[in-house]
């Protein structure tokens, strides 16, 4: 059985990309179908994937023995490409997790668009196209063999955040400065390709330097340790090894990918999309990419730890994802769109895993990569159902008093919540949090307070006591109290096909952690996860102090918010009680700022976008009217004026030259022949380009137009004496032949000479 | 004697302008339809071609040799290998679907314009095929003259000015050739473009070699076009009519890369090293081609000009993948040199087919909305997307392999490229990248954005196109079409197809 699940993992991927194919090509007008087909291949992806990862979990020494198939692609000289499926430990829990929560989405999503009820999306069909290929994209990443391959399915994913996010495209907002789906998916597809460069240059580099990109090649020991051996000096930079520049660069992948600073500003906007497609990208599939690459090539970082004991590579990934998972969680407490809140708090959680992947907490990285994508997918979806639930209401500010009009979005949403906070014991987010947060700790014990690591722990303690401060107020805010708006008023509970999708993923949002609890507390041997994935790693030991502080923030962080937010629930209109408290202590600035997401879109939108379309405009100025062109006339207007009383060429080269064009001509003309009526009514019946339909449209007068047609004729008759002959004896081409034979006798004088 | 199928491929359009010369002119019909169904022959033929060279595809197959100026020396003399096979592949089905379009498009001097059309690819094809200078040169020239026509009679309102710039710009390429020719001869006594390159004109004379390498490789850089040869391209491209900026970008734009790769690169392998590697003059004028090139789309509002100057741009990435290339075979690098220079030249020969199935579709797409709206101007779209859903999704799945979307067609001959490129000369590599950006900026920005997304406002429609009706696509323009997504797709996944004849001649040229 696992030899079979094995053997057809390459399926995985295929099933929903050839239902794009189906969907796109065949079914467009048929909306059952349309999801029958999308929702049931991903049904089979689910259930191959999970045979795959089932029989992986039950196959002895993967880690050191991964499954490996694979094929001739294309030739590289005398060599092949190959291309094929990779199935080791990280790719099989990636399996446990992807195609269920895609699965769950696509289901949900039918709800979502609303099949079946009067709102029903006009592109429904297409819609499930897409997700589809987005999934096969996610899926695709997961099973590769090679860093190519998983790179065109990055970029499938790619395409279809754009596509997706983008998938209204025709809706405009009353206020013309808030951004459309339109313009969120091309500022996520840019932003995102600026990552992609890096990502495709340490992909360049690596093949280059060893002239494979298949992880059995690459990840070998003796190539990851040429890697680490080869020194490149960069100008300004100083000394790295091919093994940390080629990291690095991939992890500019990363960044536009997973968000993170400073290329973060894309995720917030894409909030512009149908929700389903917020919870595909920023739980389950394109932004937990980026962790996952990281992951998949976190030995070309650590063979540089073990061979030199420390990286900088890593220190800076660490301080980068640690750096956003700070800095995006103060913008998370501002918002008052529910989706808002969701998206920075993303942010937030992907910079949690590069910081743990950064100090080297390869499991712990692991582990949250796959615990937060049960939650964050849960609390999307709740939201999507709130929103629907709220008549596409998305301000907080509006809502409230959900608690009794939607009890089971409530309480699943509680429990995703809480899970995003790390309350203790019950919930999956507890325990990958609290590994990460031991781990930088560790880090931090080991190098002394004034390194890296400490500052990596701080911003990640400040962190998750944010996250728990702002979930708690969003759950405060849209479920307790009493209805702030007429919408909230008239909420309603959401169908089935979006309440079972929550249930399920809630029981993973509570569950899933317990496969990863420290040996400390269960025994050796029983962290599962640790054993699975990362028995070659180092186990992070267990740390009482970090876990008691972690389980003190996490609660601590939901009790204030309920002071806040909870104990006595906003009236319509209120001000928001952080920023009025904010403002008694002279912080009303910094509430705003955290508010305007640090200003950062008008500072990008100021340089980079305006700067580019700038330089554009300036280089077509260059390019046609103020240097390139010009340079090209004056010359031609040199040779015409050399070749001014140089009537001799005419008789040498000229007169051969005319004399051939003109005979082509004399041909035509014989059998062109008469200007008759035909071509007459021809042109006038012409709907083509020419300007005598174009003038009768205009409503010229009548003198024009035949005048427009006696031109025209003229123009027929003589088109290749006046149009063709005289240009040509009239100088232009005496000028250029006269050049060129000025170079024939500088050639053969240099022929002679030499 | 086997069936002479490169002379067939090659001719076979010439007695389709016979045939058309003597029908009739007022039988519009016959002669769209002979000339289109004639000209399956030759497509025919070339899928077999490529289906015998791909067994071998390194080899020179298929030649015919006979005496045609004996006291010159000149041959008829012809071939093909993986490369030529490829090309004609590309030439015989882009002229076949203009035939074919043009039957629903083109009313005006319908006799004419299939009598000259059919002359057009007989120079086409016959380039991709001659194995003799003259002969190549007589080919290079026959392809001039039909387009100065197309364009100067079928194009624009500036159909004049941009005809002539076109001729008079390659025509001094041409002549600068046959200089470069004359002098090939003088020193090898041959016209042999094989025999020649075996010779190695110039070996012992840097100063000769450089100067008849620079001849040569004018010519083919206006062709190409690479920076600062290329100002000719928009005008032209811009005036033509939507077959001629088919061809144009399609196919004749190829023969100046073809040139670079068939005939300079394997005779003057010491300066275009030189000039690629020690003085990195050539790929210094791809790079800026490339990333110039995608800057300047940005700037376009005029959708047709766009996509001419994206041509700029994206054959920015061959003269890139060609001297990369002859660098990577000139270091004694040993295996991974080879290997770089290998892909790079595989990127750009793949390059050659992609971008001319891309561009011409993309043009192909720029000629449908312009029949409708009668208008080129950006702004004056808006929101078609979903009025003209059929019509978007294809300009979707053609504006995305444009800008190199892995999956689809442009994506590998850009990897190709680069990778190859990154081996030999890497900081033109990391410079060159940054075009991708851009260029997916021009396409979702200016193209997509503009015509399809936001809400269709009818007002401004009738105001901008006097009330022109928005239809859908029809059935002829899904016909044309639909080959060209057909191998955009096709090619992404599976680049084999195309690579695989590629890498032979690769290998052959860059083993020396």
């Amino acid at each position: 059985m696992q030899e079979f699940f094995f053997n057809i993992s390459w399926l995985i991927p295929l099933f929903p990309f050839v239902a794009f194919f189906v969907i796109i090509l065949f079914t467009q007008g048929n909306r059952k179908l349309s999801h029958s087909i999308s929702i049931a291949s991903m049904g089979i992806s689910w259930l191959i994937g999970w045979g795959v990862a089932f029989s992986a979990f039950t196959t002895a020494h993967l880690e050191e023995h991964p499954i490996h198939f694979h094929i001739d692609w294309f030739p590289i000289g005398s060599t092949w490409f190959q291309i094929g499926t990779w199935i080791d430990p990280l790719s099989a829990i990636m399996l446990f997790m992807v195609p269920f929560v895609c699965l769950m989405i696509f289901i949900y999503a039918v709800g979502y668009m609303g099949y079946g009820t009067d709102e029903v999306d006009p592109n429904y069909s297409r819609f499930f196209a897409y997700i589809s290929l987005f999934a096969a994209g996610m899926l695709g990443l997961v099973v590769s063999e090679n860093l190519l391959s998983l790179f065109i399915s990055w970029e499938i994913m790619g395409l279809c955040s754009y596509l997706l996010i983008g998938f209204w495209i025709d809706k405009n907002y009353p206020d013309p400065d808030q951004i459309t789906p339109r313009e969120a998916g091309l500022k996520a597809f840019l932003v995102t390709k600026i990552g992609d460069l890096f990502l495709l240059l340490g992909i360049l580099y690596l093949h280059s330097q060893t002239g494979s990109l298949s992880y059995d090649v690459v990840f070998s020991h003796g190539v990851l340790q040429t890697l680490a051996e080869n020194m490149v000096t960069l100008p300004l930079l100083g000394t790295w090894s091919a093994a940390s520049l080629i990291a690095l660069l991939i992890f500019g992948g990363v960044v536009g990918k997973s968000a993170q600073f400073p290329l973060h500003v894309w995720l917030p906007d894409a909030m512009e999309g149908p929700t389903p497609v917020s919870a595909l990208i920023h739980a389950a599939t394109m932004v937990s990419a980026g962790v996952f690459l990281v992951v998949r090539i976190f030995p070309l970082l650590n063979i540089v730890v073990e061979m030199e004991h420390h990286n900088p590579a890593m220190g800076f990934i660490a301080f980068i994802g640690a750096f956003t998972a700070f800095f995006s969680s103060t913008i998370a407490v501002a918002q008052d769109d529910i989706k808002g809140v969701l998206a920075y708090s993303t942010i937030s959680q992907l910079g949690y895993m590069i910081a743990a992947l950064g100090v080297g907490a390869y499991v712990a990285g692991a582990f949250h990569l796959i615990t937060h994508a049960f939650f964050k997918a849960l609390l999307f979806l709740g939201s999507g159902s709130v929103i629907i639930g709220c008549h596409h209401e998305q301000d907080m500010m509006e809502m409230g008093g959900l608690r009794e009009k939607m009890p089971i979005t409530f309480w699943t949403f509680v429990a995703g919540g809480f899970a995003l906070s790390g309350f203790p014991i019950i919930t999956a987010g507890f325990w990958s949090k609290d590994e990460i947060l031991a781990h930088a700790w560790h880090e931090f014990l080991h190098e002394g307070v004034v390194s890296w690591p400490f500052f990596v722990w701080l911003l990640l303690t400040l962190a998750a006591f944010l996250t728990a401060f702002y979930t708690g107020r969003q759950i405060w805010l849209t479920f307790l109290g009493k209805p702030r708006g007429h919408h909230a008023e008239h909420a309603h509970e959401t169908p089935f096909s979006m309440t079972v999708p929550l249930m399920m993923l809630a029981f993973f949002a509570l569950t899933l952690g317990f496969v990863g609890i420290p040996e400390e507390i269960v025994g050796h041997g029983n962290n599962w996860f640790h054993g699975f994935i990362g028995h070659e790693y180092p186990a992070t030991p267990l740390s009482v102090p970090v876990m008691l502080l972690s389980a003190l923030l996490a609660v601590g962080g939901l009790f204030l918010s309920w002071l806040v937010y909870g104990r006595k629930p906003l009236a319509h209109g209120e001000m928001d009680p952080l920023e009025r408290g904010m403002q008694k202590i002279k912080l009303g600035w910094l509430y705003v700022a955290m508010r305007q997401k640090f200003y950062f879109d008008e500072i990008y939108q100021a340089t980079f976008v305006q700067g580019s379309i700038k330089l554009a405009d300036i280089f077509y100025q260059i390019d046609y009217f103020w240097v390139i062109e010009p340079i090209v006339r004056f010359v031609a207007k040199i040779s015409r004026l050399l070749s001014k009383g140089t009537g001799i060429f005419d008789t040498i080269f000229i007169d051969k030259l005319v004399n051939m064009i003109g005979r082509v001509g004399v041909i035509f003309s014989d059998f062109l022949g008469v200007v008759d009526n035909k071509v007459l009514d021809g042109i006038v019946n012409s709907t083509g380009r020419g300007g005598v339909l174009l003038s009768f449209f205009s409503g010229l007068t009548d003198n024009k137009v035949i005048d427009g047609i006696v031109n025209r004729i003229a123009e027929v008759t003589g088109w290749i004496g006046v149009k063709i002959l005289r240009p040509i004896q009239t100088g232009k081409v005496q000028n250029y032949l006269l050049v060129v034979l000025v170079t024939i006798l500088a050639l053969l004088g240099l022929y002679l000479v030499y | 004697m086997n069936f002479p199928v490169l002379s067939a491929i090659t001719f076979i359009p010439l007695l389709g302008s016979l045939i058309v010369f003597f029908l009739p002119k007022d039988k519009k019909n016959w002669i769209r339809w002979t000339s289109t169904i004639l000209s399956l022959v030759p497509l025919g033929l070339s899928l077999y071609i490529y289906a015998i060279v791909r067994e071998n595809p390194g080899e020179m197959q298929f030649q015919e040799v006979y005496s045609w100026i004996p006291s010159a020396n000149i041959y008829y003399r012809m071939g093909v290998d993986g490369l030529s096979a490829i090309m004609l592949v590309l030439t015989a089905l882009l002229s076949t679907l203009c035939y074919y379009y043009s039957i629903y498009t083109i009313e005006k001097r319908v006799k004419e314009y299939y009598f000259l059309f059919l002359l057009l690819q007989v120079g086409m094809s016959g380039v991709f095929v001659s194995l003799d200078f003259i002969f190549f040169y007589v080919f290079w020239e026959i392809g001039l003259v039909p387009m100065y026509l197309l364009i100067g009679v079928w194009g624009g309102k500036n159909r004049i000015y941009a005809s002539i710039k076109f001729f008079l710009y390659t025509l001094t390429g041409s002549v600068a050739m046959l200089l470069a020719i004359i002098a090939v001869y003088l020193t090898t006594g041959t016209f042999n473009i094989l025999e020649a390159a075996a010779a190695q004109p110039f070996a012992e004379n840097f100063a000769m070699a450089a100067a008849a390498f620079w001849a040569f490789f004018i010519a083919f850089a206006i062709k190409v076009p690479v920076f600062p040869f290329h100002t000719w391209l928009p005008d032209a491209h811009t005036e033509a009519p939507t077959t001629g900026s088919v061809i144009l970008a399609g196919v004749l734009l190829k023969l100046g890369a073809y040139g670079l790769i068939r005939i300079v690169l394997p005779l003057f392998p010491k300066p275009f090293a030189f000039y690629s590697y020690n003085v990195p003059i050539i790929p210094i004028l791809a790079v800026i081609s490339i990333v110039y090139g995608a800057l300047v789309c940005m700037a376009q509002w005029d959708l047709k000009r766009l996509i001419a100057y994206s041509s700029v741009s994206h054959m920015g990435y061959v003269t890139l993948g060609i001297s990369a290339a002859v660098a990577g075979s000139a270091l004694n690098g040993g295996e991974d040199a080879v290997s770089s220079a290998i892909l790079a030249l595989n990127g750009a020969s793949l390059q050659l087919f992609t971008h001319g199935i891309i561009t011409g579709g993309l043009f192909f797409l720029v000629g449908m909305i312009y029949d409708r709206a009668h208008t080129r101007m950006l702004k004056d779209y808006g929101g078609l997307g979903n009025k003209v859903p059929y019509y978007y999704g294809i300009m979707m799945v053609t504006g995305f392999a444009s800008l190199g979307l892995p999956g689809l067609a442009g994506f590998w001959s850009e990897f190709f490229v680069f990778r190859g490129t990154f081996g030999v000369l890497p900081v033109f590599a990391m410079i060159g990248v940054v075009g991708i950006v851009f260029t997916a900026a021009y396409i979702l920005w200016k193209i997509i954005q503009h015509i399809f997304l936001g809400e269709f406002d009818q007002d401004k429609w009738d105001e901008a196109t006097h009330h022109a009706e928005l239809t859908d696509m029809a059935t002829f323009e899904k016909v044309t079409m639909w080959p060209l997504v057909i191998l955009m797709v096709l090619v992404g996944l599976y680049p084999t197809v195309v690579v695989g004849l590629l890498n032979g001649v690769s290998t052959v040229l860059l083993s020396n």
